[in-house]
């Protein structure tokens, strides 16, 4: 064991040193002339002769392209996804979560004949801010209203704004994480490629086709 | 390679062509200067100037290259990329270093002793600066080739521990001092080492001016000297506290020793000088041992010492990137008891060598260095046989020894994980 | 005429490059030589156990994750496991696999941190530790497919996990068992015959067996003096006592026994990450909201349950008084147990070997000061 351990150490240096990195650089990556030969889906030399400022700027290293980091589906990001019309205002969300920081406020909504009387959302702040991201308020959610969300940059400069409104979270991009969502899975969805519209979608059973619903509803009665 | 060569010195270049009448440019073709007769101390200061100006800014901008390279290099060997944000391939990430460092505040401490505390960055510039002077970077770019170079630069290296010292009395900080007194110890230890390393040198070059040393060399003396050019790379190494010798600044135990007090451009002189230091040593490695700027004739001089230089920064960063630190205990071992008898057995074997051949013709340095390299490998592996620690004579336990009260002990039933199985309803 | 000398107290943390967070140190020194040592720690005391009694079980997963937060997955483990045996759940059988699989991924990661920190400690700036770094990036990738979250992982619930693992992670988990074989074969060829580092570590820091046991250190400080304790063997929790690994031992109960002990673990956990594969069973990972509700209401009691974490027996006791919340928690925290032989492993050694031996014992100030 003991005796040529510092060769040995030399030469798992320069292994490593030959090695590509493993570094991921982020937000945007920095590309040689074949990188960006590549980008342009020609051959360096093509691109070479056809664009001949753009290669100079590739070979001096300063060519680069955005990068989106690799992300499970899973991920607790830093954005909640919130589909109001799957909302009941039971605030679950409010009571599981450790810190406190989910303030619902619901008013009386409409009083439908069919459905019975239903609570219309009036106030639903998540203070950012103070969240650690445990999912907890998801876990809770028994209507699948709330999820977490994907993305990551949200980063403000005063406080306050860190503050996620309910306006905030209506006008957002619908792309929620599988967190305790195994119906994302189930339909493989990708949140970094797609998004979910429809409120029907993001819950955990299909919506009944109409006919389902009139025999359950007419026909069976 | 005669002596017109070398005395075709970048200064005197400069200074002929302004007093061309003076007697010492006699051999040469200036027949008149550009200034009258009687003007050659004008032109001595304008030459000095000049020269003084080209090597400061020279070896600054060296060693902003210099950063940068070892910060990529850093990065490669630790699989990452290094900085390459600013500027192609990150060139300007050291450029924007400095700047940050110009503008941060200058913070001196209530206790410090302030003269001296300004005092020590110059300190430590100065003489990092001057080893460069006596270097010849080429045919003909040299300051002077002092006919004692080695002893300059041995004269000039140690300076850098007194301002050392100097930094962390005058800072008075505990951590600082502790950190002094271990550069002060690396000094003195690795400081006879190395000059006898460079004995062998010496006495092979018949000379101590780095010019002759280069002329010397009909073969680089790395191959006729191994012994002596690991010790000398070795005690380089300690002098100018790298790894594995980073005691002085060992950032895990005294955070950055010395420089703990120190900010802004005052703690920039003090990387300056680091990392001129390295430069200065790989440019002394370069030419007492890789032949300086000798090379194939087309390529010229100055390339072929850099690129040699660059060669033994590469080496010098590879040990630093893949060495732990050795103790302060350890490291004045490996001097004494390892490195002084390295460079004893090394100038003993080379004066038999010297005594067989008084003047050494390229023949007869290939067979000094077949003698040689049997000798350095063999001292080298006795002296880490001795110097080594033994391996242990036992690692796992006997399986006949008495077991620990532990071994045998039950664990008891209200600490174990057992469920009971009388599952009981909780909660709502 | 011997020279007159005298001690020097220096100041060392709670700002310093390498006390592993905030931690503070007055050591004496007599020239290089360490006469006395006073650690002060608490500097990042958040009340944890405090906080708990104001939280529900279920809620107060997401505070263990805080605690040792390179092991993060070991501290859901032992509390979920002290929950379980208070309330009385009988946890699902795929569940208490995938939490097998997920704390010996967090013990090779944290034992990653242990080695590269370790190494920096003796002053190798950094690449080492890069090495190891790198390597635990692909555990808390596979921790980010598996729950969502790299370092506070919340991923246990009383009964076992919160979700099943998603498909894809299988593969990946294959592929990251190999490559992490690779990083410690790697580090091994590296480190292990290093003539530096057997020079600075062997002999520094010597502990008997017989003093470990009685400060009642445990983990692999306590098995690299030769005592065969590991509670996955002696007391098995969970399915340990299904899976067959061997007991890493060395008897020189030094810096570097504590180095290569821990390394060999790895191997060993990759092993019990094997097994855990091939006989993982399908099922429901947790009970099912009838049996365990989301808010548990244990019966009064208390319970302490230990568990082998990365840095020794990490336990936790909690007191139920019937409410959702425990009426008190106490966590075993073996990292402030092990710090406490500081002491005696640093007085007569020398200052550099003062980091060594405080990355030897592989604390986490988090856990600490809780």
């Amino acid at each position: 064991m003991i005796g040529l351990g510092l060769p040995r150490g030399f030469i798992v240096t320069l292994k490593n040193f030959i090695r590509p990195a493993v570094t991921e650089q982020y937000p945007d990556r920095h590309i040689g002339l074949l990188g960006v030969a590549k980008e342009a889906g020609m051959n360096p030399f093509q691109f070479l002769v056809k664009k001949p400022a753009d290669s100079l700027k590739a070979i001096a290293g300063l060519a680069t392209v955005p990068v989106a980091v690799e992300q499970a589906a899973r991920f607790r990001g830093n954005e909640f996804t919130f589909f109001e019309d799957r909302c009941t205002a039971c605030a679950s969300c409010a009571k599981y979560c450790p810190l406190g920081i989910i303030e619902i406020v619901s008013v009386p909504g409409k009083i439908d004949a069919q459905e019975g009387e239903s609570y219309k959302l009036d106030v639903f702040d998540i203070d950012i801010g103070r969240c650690m991201f445990c999912g907890l308020c998801v876990e809770a959610c028994p209507y699948d209203a709330l999820h977490m969300g994907t993305s990551f940059e949200r980063s403000k400069y005063a406080r306050d704004e860190l503050i996620i409104t309910k306006e905030e979270l209506f006008d957002a991009d619908k792309r929620p994480s599988s967190w305790y969502r195994p119906q994302f899975e189930e339909k493989s969805f990708d949140p970094f490629k797609e998004t979910i519209d429809d409120h029907y979608d993001a819950g955990r059973h299909e919506r009944p086709s109409d006919e389902d619903l009139k025999k359950k509803w007419v026909d069976e009665r | 390679m005669g002596q017109a060569f070398l005395d075709n010195s970048l200064w005197r270049n400069v200074y002929c062509f302004l007093a061309g009448d003076s007697s010492s440019c006699a051999s040469r073709d200036y027949s008149a200067g550009l200034l009258p007769a009687g003007m050659e101390w004008l032109a001595f200061a304008i030459a000095a100037i000049i020269i003084i100006g080209l090597f400061v800014n020279g070896v600054l901008g060296g060693v902003i290259v210099l950063i940068w390279g070892e910060r990529r290099l850093f990065g490669r060997f630790q699989s990452r990329t290094g900085p390459n944000r600013w500027g192609p391939w990150g060139t300007l990430t050291s450029v924007a270093d400095a700047a940050k460092t110009m503008f941060k505040e200058d913070v001196v401490p209530a206790d410090a002793d302030k003269i001296l505390f300004n005092l020590a960055p110059i300190l430590i510039a100065a003489p990092a600066l001057l080893v460069f002077s006596v270097i010849p970077f080429g045919i003909g770019t040299y300051v002077a080739d002092l006919n004692v170079g080695v002893l300059f630069i041995m004269a000039i290296t140690s300076l850098t521990t007194l301002s050392v010292l100097t930094a962390a009395w005058s800072s008075a900080n505990r951590i600082a001092i502790l950190s002094a007194l271990r550069s002060v110890a690396l000094l003195i230890s690795y400081e006879i080492p190395m000059a006898l390393a460079v004995v062998g040198v010496i006495m092979l070059a018949g000379s101590m001016s780095l010019g002759d040393i280069i002329v010397a060399q009909g073969i680089p003396f790395i191959l006729v000297q191994p012994l002596g050019f690991f010790v000398f790379f070795m005690a380089a190494m300690a002098e100018m506290a790298r790894a594995p010798f980073d005691l002085t600044e060992a950032e895990s135990e005294l955070a950055a020793g010395y420089l703990n007090d120190y900010a802004s451009m005052k703690f920039g002189l003090f990387f300056l000088a680091e990392f001129m230091a390295e430069i200065s040593t790989s440019a002394i490695i370069t030419t007492l041992f890789l032949s300086g700027w000798r090379g194939f004739e087309p390529i010229p001089s100055h390339f072929w010492f850099g690129a040699k230089l660059i060669a033994v920064l590469f080496v010098i960063i590879w040990f630093r990137m893949t060495l732990p630190r050795l103790r302060i205990d350890q490291v004045l071992k490996f001097a004494w008891k390892g490195l002084f008898e390295l460079t004893m057995i090394n100038i003993i074997v080379t004066a038999i060598l010297i005594a067989i051949w008084p003047e050494p013709t390229v023949r007869h340095l290939w067979y000094m260095a077949a003698v040689n390299w049997p000798v350095a490998i063999l001292s080298i592996w006795l002296v880490t046989k001795l110097l080594g620690t033994p391996a242990y004579d036992r690692t796992q336990p006997d399986s006949n020894a008495p077991e620990y009260p532990v071994g045998s002990e039950e664990i008891p039933a209200s600490s174990a994980y057992v469920v009971e199985t009388s599952a009981q309803e909780g909660g709502d | 005429m011997a020279i007159k000398t005298q001690p020097v107290t220096v100041n060392l943390g709670p700002q310093h490059p390498s006390t592993h967070g905030v931690f503070r140190m007055r050591v004496m020194f007599d020239g290089e030589e360490i006469v006395d040592v006073e650690p002060i720690f608490g500097y990042l005391h958040r009340g944890s156990e405090k906080l708990a009694e104001e939280r529900t079980y279920t809620q107060i997963v997401t505070l263990t994750d805080r605690m040792d937060y390179v092991s993060s997955m070991l501290n859901n483990h032992a509390y979920i496991l002290a929950v379980e045996k208070l309330a009385r759940i009988e946890p699902s059988p795929r569940g208490v696999w995938l939490r097998m699989i997920a704390s010996e991924l967090q013990r090779v990661a944290s034992h990653l941190v242990a080695t590269g920190f370790l190494i920096q400690d003796l002053g190798a700036l950094g690449t080492p530790l890069i090495y190891a770094m790198r390597e635990r990036e692909n555990i808390l990738d596979l921790f980010e497919m598996i729950c969502g979250a790299r370092i506070t992982n919340s991923y246990l619930r009383p009964g076992g996990v919160f979700m099943d693992a998603p498909a894809e992670f299988w593969p990946a988990l294959d592929r990251g068992l190999d490559d992490i074989v690779r990083t410690i074969d790697e580090l091994e060829a590296y480190l292990s015959g290093n003539e530096i580092i057997f020079s600075r570590t062997k002999g520094t820091a010597v502990l008997s067996p017989e003093l470990l046991i009685n400060a009642s250190i445990t983990g692999p400080m306590l098995r690299a003096s030769g005592v065969d304790w590991d509670l996955r063997h002696r007391a098995p929790y969970d399915y340990y006592d299904r899976v067959n690994f061997e007991r890493i031992l060395h008897t020189a109960s030094d810096n570097y026994a504590r180095y290569w002990v821990r390394v060999q673990e790895m191997r060993e956990s990759v092993k019990i990450i094997k097994q855990c594969i091939e006989q993982i069973e399908p099922g429901p990972v947790r009970p099912s909201f009838d049996d365990v509700p989301r808010l548990i209401r244990p019966p009064e009691g208390d319970a302490y349950v230990a568990i082998e974490g990365s840095k020794g027996e990490l336990g936790f006791y909690l007191v139920s008084d019937g409410g959702i919340s425990p009426y008190r928690m106490h966590v075993r925290a073996s990292s402030l147990i092990n710090l406490t032989l500081l002491r005696d492993m640093l007085i007569g050694g020398q200052f550099g070997d003062l980091f060594v031996t405080f990355g030897s014992v592989d604390l986490n100030m988090g856990e600490v000061d809780r």
